[in-house]
């Protein structure tokens, strides 16, 4: 549509242009420039305040040589990929049985989005104390009779991060599921009548035909959920601290730490900078496919 | 919207009965707590009778959301009128960028020099010949505290020092108590580990690994002595699951912990639930090895404005925080001890007495703020973190770690 | 041609009928609802949990069970949190920050969403020249950790001399919600009839009419999507509102803050609960209200960006 009436030069959709000015500031002064702003100084030396003293690739080679920084990393890419499939599968497969038409479906729904009401430092919080051994699940199932029960993720270095998960997924998946659902909302009754007739099997359809239609809706997701892992901190921060040892530290603690407890900015702008570059690697080739490849309808 | 503050203003005016020049001061701290409340109180009560107004900005949290908070605020150009910080090198940068006050000339003719004791914290607020901060309690982190009845109910008697906890532990163990609780915060963490530097090893190693920094020694023997008792401690400590410090002390004193290594700040959670000092619960002060203590503790710090009357406001406080008064009253409401020589403690436990009575012998170590950057006892925190969390890294290789901190501590 | 685009991912054609599957006693309806139900116990738990606890006495979460009902309702701690509970040395509770919190969220959620909703206008009729590299610059501005940008966007508000101001922190809000919404506008408006665009250009409506008189009234599903996930977003924000803000304008999730996390011996669990429940009441309410609407408002924009 974007045809209609094209003229060129500058001054055509003078006002367009005018109205996406605070678009264009946000994403060259604030996104661009602050981001611009923290690499150049991960070159510094800067401690509480920035300093303009150089200092190379130091910044860099201590991050890398941080076994807190790895850890942190891994952590957050185990993370993040259970979290990216479970939040998919758990809110597309809700969406999908609630979408059968069934009784109670505004209550069903409800029970199913509220946790997204509520912010991460209360998810971590209430599941802190499910989790805990002593007066949670553990201790309510041991009570039932069952003696050997045992059920305490968050303090195991090994399973903690499932612990988190088991928080996050149970904040985020319901939005997921609304976006769902809405995407199967969106599609035409008559796409599931010609399948029918068809004779293909509704988990085919759901897999071959609606799934690739609802593209737009599982971007929105996506971006969603991909953009609240990388941002993960609250969460952890209510939930375990980063604990037992380091086996939850995540890296948007890490910066922050070295930010404002360590007083090393310049340290925590390299991983930060790190953090943004990965990013960068990953988006712009698919936005590109995404957004600049094709005409939009 | 404007109207409704107006009305809540007007309120907070009519309850003190202000004269019309009253200032607005905003003290930014992280004392919410219910001891640590009563405390700030105490000041704020000593600050509003000289007829200016106290706006609390109280935000608990130290190092999450105050410290950012507060270096936003001061460098964004909206500084608040004072601020609570602790007692370290961390503020060092804001003063040399010129952004905090110099409070020489009120500590001149108020005399502090003669009144303020130890001269350590006046030390730590002086930067280039002229004083930062003012001091406004002392708190000390080397102290081994138990609970007494955990002990004689399993026919043991009150350990009085390290070796003796070490020796009674196996014992507690069999009835199913942990020997030392310990909260899983990754500062407790560093509390412990250069609480036992001090203890254990002595004041004399401690300086000279922090202050000196001697790699080769903070690899050498006399450390590793220091790493076996932090592998001790980390199987004494094997089952405290709690996060805070004071859950953690809850376990103390509900008999399921026999023992916690923690500042004086503890004292107000046992005064709490009714234990007296010395019939319930013990204090070995130095782990009852070394009878140091480092005299830190919190401070104010006032940004540099340029509004004359808060200025004169800033002053005020100052001289409120150290006037003897405030110091009785506050460093009983915070269990701490006071900054000034010249004050009796109000019905002192036997554990604030010996505290005193160590501060006064001089037997003093340095805090570790003072003496390495925020980012130093960060990396000894994370390996603090790590050694305490997993059984299988080695006191070994452990202090390997640390010698090369210490070699590029700054 | 957003129809054709559609009838070209159709992979079969359109013209047979017949509703979808569903038999009411059915072994799949037991199935589904099994399923179903099973699910809304995880979901339900912690609500249930928070709802119990805050209704409590202290005693009685000492010696009880914390998914066990209260033998004795309370409403002390609800009392106690809302009014009287110290946070610092104000004890007057979250009532303290509630009318902050709306002062902040009103102007945030307005700015916010009349930005946004002009650049998905924008950016889905009115392509112009680079409006995707700033639309992916947007997208990435997602992903940047809001702590890692405290100290750039201090200084900017303190160049603009907006910093410890209400409009400097509305402004923070209007910038980091822009990338989602925008996204989320960019494809309602994707979905509007093409048909509908031109006409009104052919009767010669410019920018700011077509989107006033046309668009605005179109996309009021979309809107509520956005007043809802902004309106949460915002209130349950913390970090900004304490950086962005002086003490007088502190939202509730500061006082929430201190009450929650200032521990001094025994834990105050019930009054924790009931402030944190207190504190996510607002959002709570349009979440109940609206779950409908924010389904039916992504709908639209959901298969056909």
């Amino acid at each position: 549509m974007s045809q209609s009436g094209k003229p060129t030069g500058l001054f055509k959709n003078l006002s367009a242009k005018i109205a996406a000015i605070p678009m264009v500031l946000t994403a060259l002064v604030v996104f661009v420039g602050c981001s611009v702003w923290t690499i150049v100084y991960s070159f510094t030396n800067s401690r509480l305040l920035p300093s303009s003293k150089w200092v190379g690739l130091d910044q860099y080679e201590r991050l890398w040589g941080t076994r807190r920084w790895l850890i942190s990393i891994e952590n957050l890419a185990i993370y993040g990929i259970l979290m990216l499939i479970l939040a998919l599968v758990l809110g597309f497969l809700l969406a999908a049985l609630i979408d059968q038409k069934i009784r109670f479906e505004d209550g069903f729904r409800t029970i199913f989005l509220y946790p997204y009401a509520l912010s991460f430092i209360v998810t971590g919080l209430v599941w802190q104390w499910l989790l805990n051994p002593e007066f949670g699940i553990q201790n309510a199932v041991r009570s039932l009779g069952f003696e050997s029960f045992t059920f305490d993720p968050l303090y195991n270095t090994n399973t903690v991060l499932y612990g988190v998960l088991i928080a996050g997924l149970w904040h985020t998946s319901g939005l997921v599921m609304c976006l769902m659902l809405a995407g199967l909302r969106g599609i035409d009754e008559d796409v599931w009548k010609a399948t029918k007739i068809d004779g293909i099997p509704a988990w085919k359809t759901y897999l071959l035909v609606v799934i690739p239609m609802m593209r737009p809706v599982f971007i929105t997701t996506l971006v969603l959920i991909t953009s609240a892992i990388i941002k993960l901190y609250d969460l952890v921060i209510a939930q375990t601290g980063g604990g037992p040892g380091l086996a939850s530290e995540v890296p948007a603690k890490f910066v922050f730490d070295m930010m404002f407890v360590s007083q090393n900015l310049a340290q925590g702008f390299a991983a930060s900078s790190m953090m943004l570059v990965a990013v960068i690697v990953v988006i712009i080739p698919w936005a590109y496919l995404e957004f600049g490849g094709k005409k939009h309808g | 919207m404007r109207k409704f503050n107006t009305i809540a203003f007007g309120a907070i005016l009519a309850t003190t009965a202000l004269p019309a020049f009253a200032t607005d001061l905003e003290v930014t701290h992280w004392w919410t707590s219910g001891a640590e409340a009563a405390a700030i109180g105490v000041i704020a009560d000593g600050f509003q009778k000289s007829g200016n107004t106290w706006v609390d900005g109280a935000i608990a949290g130290a190092g999450g959301v105050a410290r950012p908070l507060i270096t936003s605020r001061i460098t964004g150009g909206d500084p608040m009128g004072a601020t609570q910080f602790t007692h370290s090198s961390a503020m060092r940068e804001l003063i040399e960028a010129g952004f905090m006050r110099d409070v020489t000339e009120i500590a001149e003719t108020q005399g502090w020099k003669d009144q303020i004791f130890p001269q350590s914290l006046l030390d730590s607020c002086t930067f280039e010949g002229k004083l930062y901060c003012v001091p406004s309690n002392i708190h000390s982190q080397q102290w081994l505290w138990l609970n007494n009845a955990v002990f004689t109910d399993n026919g043991l008697s009150v350990p009085q020092n390290w070796d003796e906890f070490v020796a009674a532990a196996p014992t507690l163990r069999e009835k199913g108590i942990i020997p030392l609780a310990q909260g899983q915060q990754s500062w407790q963490k560093q509390l412990m580990f250069n609480v036992l530097m001090v203890s254990i090893g002595g004041p004399e190693l401690f300086e000279k690994v922090y202050s000196g920094r001697d790699a080769d020694y903070a690899a050498g023997p006399d450390v590793a002595k220091v790493f076996t008792a932090a592998a001790q401690a980390r199987d004494l400590m094997e089952g405290s699951n709690v996060q805070a410090w004071n859950e953690a002390a809850r376990l103390v004193i509900d008999g399921r912990a026999g023992g916690q290594i923690m500042g004086d700040w503890i004292q107000g959670e046992f005064n709490q639930s009714g234990m007296k000092a010395g019939e319930d619960f013990s204090c070995l002060p130095g782990l009852g090895v070394n009878e140091y203590i480092t005299a830190a503790g919190d401070a104010f710090y006032f940004p540099k404005v340029d509004d004359a009357e808060i200025i004169a406001a800033q002053d005020v406080l100052a001289g409120v925080i150290v006037s003897p008064e405030t110091q009785v009253a506050f460093t009983k409401a915070k269990g701490a001890l006071p900054v000034r020589r010249d004050v009796e403690l109000q019905d002192p436990t036997p554990c604030m007495e010996k505290g005193m009575e160590i501060l006064k012998s001089g037997h003093i170590v340095e805090s570790i703020n003072t003496m390495v950057s925020p980012d130093t006892v960060g990396r000894v925190t994370d390996l603090m973190v790590e050694f305490f969390a997993d059984p299988g890294f080695t006191p070994e290789a452990a202090q390997a770690e640390f010698a090369e901190i210490i070699a590029t501590a700054d | 041609m957003a129809d054709v685009t559609n009838t070209m991912q159709r992979p079969s054609p359109a013209h047979a009928s017949g509703p979808k599957p569903r038999r009411v006693f059915s072994r799949n309806n037991i199935v589904i609802y099994g399923i179903l139900v099973v699910l809304a116990v995880y979901y339900l738990l912690p609500f249930y949990v928070m709802l119990m606890t805050s209704l409590k006495g202290l005693p009685e979460i000492r010696m009880g069970s914390i998914f066990a009902p209260p033998m004795e309702i309370t409403f002390e701690p609800w009392l106690k949190a809302w009014s009287t509970v110290c946070t610092g040395l104000n004890c007057d509770g979250l009532s303290r920050g509630f009318l902050n919190s709306i002062k902040i969220t009103v102007p945030s959620v307005f700015f916010s969403i009349a930005v946004a909703s002009v650049n998905g206008y924008a950016l889905s009729m009115w392509r112009f020249k680079g409006a995707n590299v700033f639309f992916t610059i947007l997208i990435i501005g997602a992903f940047i950790p809001y702590q890692v940008m405290i100290y750039p966007i201090v200084i900017l508000l303190r160049e603009i001399g907006l910093y410890g101001d209400l409009g400097g922190l509305v402004l923070v809000h209007t910038i980091f919600g822009m990338p989602i919404l925008t996204l989320l506008f960019r494809n309602y408006f994707s979905s509007v009839p093409e048909e509908l665009f031109k006409a009104a250009r052919v009767d010669g409506a410019r920018f700011w009419t077509i989107y006033f008189k046309i668009m605005l009234p179109m996309a009021v599903p979309i809107f509520v999507v956005a007043v809802i996930l902004q309106t949460t977003a915002i209130w349950n924000d913390f970090l900004f509102g304490v950086i962005f803000t002086r003490p007088d304008n502190y939202p509730m999730t500061v006082q929430l803050n201190n009450i929650v996390n200032s521990v001094t011996g025994v834990k105050e669990y019930n009054v924790n609960m009931a402030a944190t429940l207190l504190s996510g009441v607002v959002p709570l309410t349009i979440y109940f209200l609206s779950g409908k609407l924010f389904v039916r408002g992504i709908a639209a924009g959901a298969v056909k960006g």
